[in-house]
């Protein structure tokens, strides 16, 4: 086992980060968090100069346009993105990360052809139609109804947590084709251009006040049958089979950041007065400070197990959910350590007095985001439970 | 970066296993804990493995393997609650002649531990190893003068109290007794990591088998989340745990003090939740002395105090993270 780069990372390392420092350099002030058009034009600034620099789809497979990069490269190149604080993949993540492999794994030659480089350069945006209002942790019961008609699907449904919908080209969506049979088995995985008529989008308002997410409704969109990805009723598997893709790399963006914020809150308590002292001074608020940080080393560590299992060819089940679990959790007790430290200073959203005190009010509440989305943590240990530690089924 | 086991380190930690299983089942184990119990044939068997001179260099008698493979061994020894003082002899191999080929049966006291002067398996010992700021020191156990407790807590881990310091002789100065501390720390570690997961197949296994309502009680989400929970915690114990093993023998990858430190509360954490947990999953059985999984937990509560409290370690990890 090892932790230090071979030569050839610490190659790619150098040349990553002497890249970023002119690259981050040249990109203007970020837009505000709800100026959807500002963002996507920023996204698609960062995403055309990763393009052109070779680093876009940096574990895509270079047969379709990406660098094919090793998954230890990937972590690298992510590490050091952030270190150089560079833009994250923002409104390209949906592409990036699932639509885009999907379609590498699944799609027509002529959907590659469509999609794969809109992708890669910024131009297309993607976003995510799964889950449903009566849909969550039971996804596979989605009721969003596609019938074929003549060359096109007529779908009608209700989609719900859609990233990014007011910004994006695309959906990714699953659709029931056969409601008669066993849910998993009716299911079918398809391509909405977001320009058809008779899609309504609305801004789905989350409880840290985020406008990435939206609800559709779907009143008999007419999508081509040309847009089904996969075969007709397989799409369950089609939406699983990014799975096998992940290899270890998905959270650590999310990681990075929870560390940074980390690192903001011990400088709060240690310059914070409180009753005559530091905050910084009191037992169970620096204790407690080193079991987070104690947990943060672990999840980096875990990480990196997973990336080393993904070199590998894959992830060991259950490594995917424990450590979205454990992640959540640990996201959470920073949270609340960070309401102790702020005190009343958690009245604001928005920081007070120079310190990042709404980034980390913002901090606990995106915590949820962690503990809910992808699967709730209590979805993770049932996964955990039945598929790794062989318990049997509830039913 | 490759923070997964080799096929090599894979296989070394299946040799481990099997030989825990097949010569320290838990009737062993639990003998070990009587004062004559301590059985030198099986403990030259262990050495005989390499197990205390696994990352010793070969011209010192050693297996001259890193002190990650230490560490995977300690977490081997630790699921299966490997008896006697197999950190003080791995901490001593190579140094203490005598002690890697199993002839000679090491304890040891960091006098940085406040308290009593406690010490585990002295009675079973030839020579006591004392470790202070200042340096390490040795004293053959015959000429160390102690109380045996007559119920220690761990059934499994005898331990005497020392009527008063012995004057020892130097084997090693501060640097020696820091390197010590590190080491010892993690390779406790590791025995905790282990013992979580020990603990966690105990309660799984039993958790398939024992019925009520009509069915398998782990077919229950109450218990679901309750297990899974500890697979997870050990995951992240084993992660703090390996990282700082290599962490140890590549210094240029990050702070050893912080990542000793962070597996001591990792580790811990999921030793003493874990057991809990299986001695809960057991019910009532959970609660008698015939059931194994209270030795897990009180296993757990002698090697979270081994070189440094839960406390010590969380204020480590505060302060290098504080003063980056």
């Amino acid at each position: 086992m090892h932790l230090r780069d071979s030569d050839s990372d610490a190659d790619f390392r150098s040349e990553v980060r002497e890249w970023l420092r002119s690259a981050v350099a040249s990109m203007p002030t970020p837009p505000s968090p709800d100026d959807w058009p500002g963002r996507r034009s920023y996204d698609a600034q960062w995403q055309r100069m990763l393009f052109d620099a070779g680093y876009a789809g940096i574990n895509w497979p270079a047969e379709h346009g990406g660098r094919g990069a090793t998954p230890t490269e990937h972590l690298i190149f992510l590490e050091e993105s952030a270190a150089a604080k560079a833009p994250d993949v923002g409104v390209g993540f949906v592409g990036q990360m699932h639509a885009g492999p999907t379609i590498i794994a699944e799609g027509t030659n002529a959907q590659k052809a469509h999609h794969l480089r809109g992708i890669l350069t910024g131009d297309h945006v993607w976003c995510q139609g799964f889950s449903e209002p009566g849909s969550g942790s039971d996804l596979a019961s989605l009721r969003t109804r596609a019938f074929r008609d003549g060359d096109d699907y007529v779908v009608s449904g209700q989609k719900i947590w859609t990233s990014h919908a007011v910004a994006a080209d695309y959906c990714e969506m699953l659709v029931r084709t056969d409601p008669n049979e066993p849910k998993h088995k009716g299911i079918s995985w398809l391509i909405m251009p977001m320009n058809l008529p008779c899609i309504d989008v609305r801004p789905l308002v989350t409880v840290h006040g985020s406008t990435e997410f939206a609800e559709l409704f779907l009143d008999e969109v007419r999508v081509p049958v040309a847009n089904l990805v996969g075969a007709e009723n397989d799409g369950w598997r089609v939406a699983n089979v990014t799975l096998s893709f992940e290899r270890g790399t998905g959270f650590v963006g999310e990681l990075l950041d929870t560390t940074n914020v980390f690192q903001e809150l011990i400088e709060m308590a240690k310059s914070t007065i409180r009753t005559g002292r530091a905050i910084w001074a009191d037992d169970s608020i620096r204790r407690e400070v080193g079991i987070i940080g104690a947990d943060l080393d672990a999840l980096w560590a875990f990480t990196k197990r997973n990336v080393s299992q993904g070199a590998r060819g894959g992830l060991a089940m259950g490594s995917g959910s424990g450590f979205k679990v454990a992640f959540a959790t640990t996201q959470h007790r920073l949270g609340d350590l960070a309401l102790r430290v702020l005190d009343r200073a958690s009245l604001s959203m928005d920081d007070l007095g120079g310190q990042p005190t709404g980034v980390l009010v913002h901090s606990k509440l995106h915590a949820f985001a962690i503990s809910l989305g992808g699967g709730t943590t209590q979805i993770q240990q049932n996964i955990i439970a039945e598929r790794v530690l062989g318990l049997p089924r509830e039913r | 970066m490759d923070l997964q086991p080799t096929d090599d380190q894979a296989a070394l930690v299946e040799m481990i296993t099997t030989f825990a299983a097949d010569r320290f089942p838990i009737e062993t184990v639990r003998s070990f804990g009587n004062s004559d119990g301590f059985a030198r044939t099986l403990w030259g068997e262990l050495a005989a493995l390499g197990t205390f001179g696994i990352s010793v260099s070969e011209d010192l008698g050693g297996v001259g393997l890193n002190f990650i493979d230490a560490v995977l061994v300690h977490e081997a020894l630790g699921a299966a609650l490997c008896p006697g003082p197999i950190v003080a002899a791995t901490l001593a191999a190579g140094l203490v002649n005598g002690v890697i080929d199993g002839s000679v049966v090491p304890c040891i006291i960091d006098l940085g531990s406040d308290g009593p002067l406690a010490v585990e398996n002295f009675r079973s010992s030839d020579v006591l190893l004392v470790v202070d700021d200042a340096g390490v020191g040795i004293i053959e156990s015959d000429n160390v003068s102690g109380t045996d407790v007559v119920h220690p807590t761990d059934p499994t881990t005898p331990i005497t109290i020392l009527a008063s310091l012995p004057k020892t002789k130097s084997i090693g100065d501060a640097e020696l007794a820091k390197r010590w501390r590190q080491r010892g720390s993690l390779l406790a570690s590791a025995q905790l990591s282990g013992n979580s997961s020990g603990s966690t197949s105990l309660a799984v296994e039993y958790a398939k088998e024992r019925e009520q309502f009509g069915r398998p009680i782990g077919s229950f989400q109450g218990l679901k989340h309750l297990l899974a929970d500890s697979w997870i915690r050990t995951e992240v114990a084993r992660s703090s745990v390996w990282a700082a093993g290599v962490t140890i023998d590549e210094p240029e990858v990050g702070s050893i003090d912080r990542a000793v430190a962070g597996s001591r509360l990792t580790a811990a954490r999921a030793a003493t939740e874990n057991a809990k947990t299986c001695v809960q999953v057991h019910g009532g059985m959970g609660f008698t002395w015939e059931v194994d999984a209270h030795l897990f937990l009180k296993r757990a509560w002698v090697l979270e105090t081994q070189f440094g409290s839960i406390d010590d370690a969380a204020e480590v990890v505060a302060h290098l993270y504080a003063d980056r």
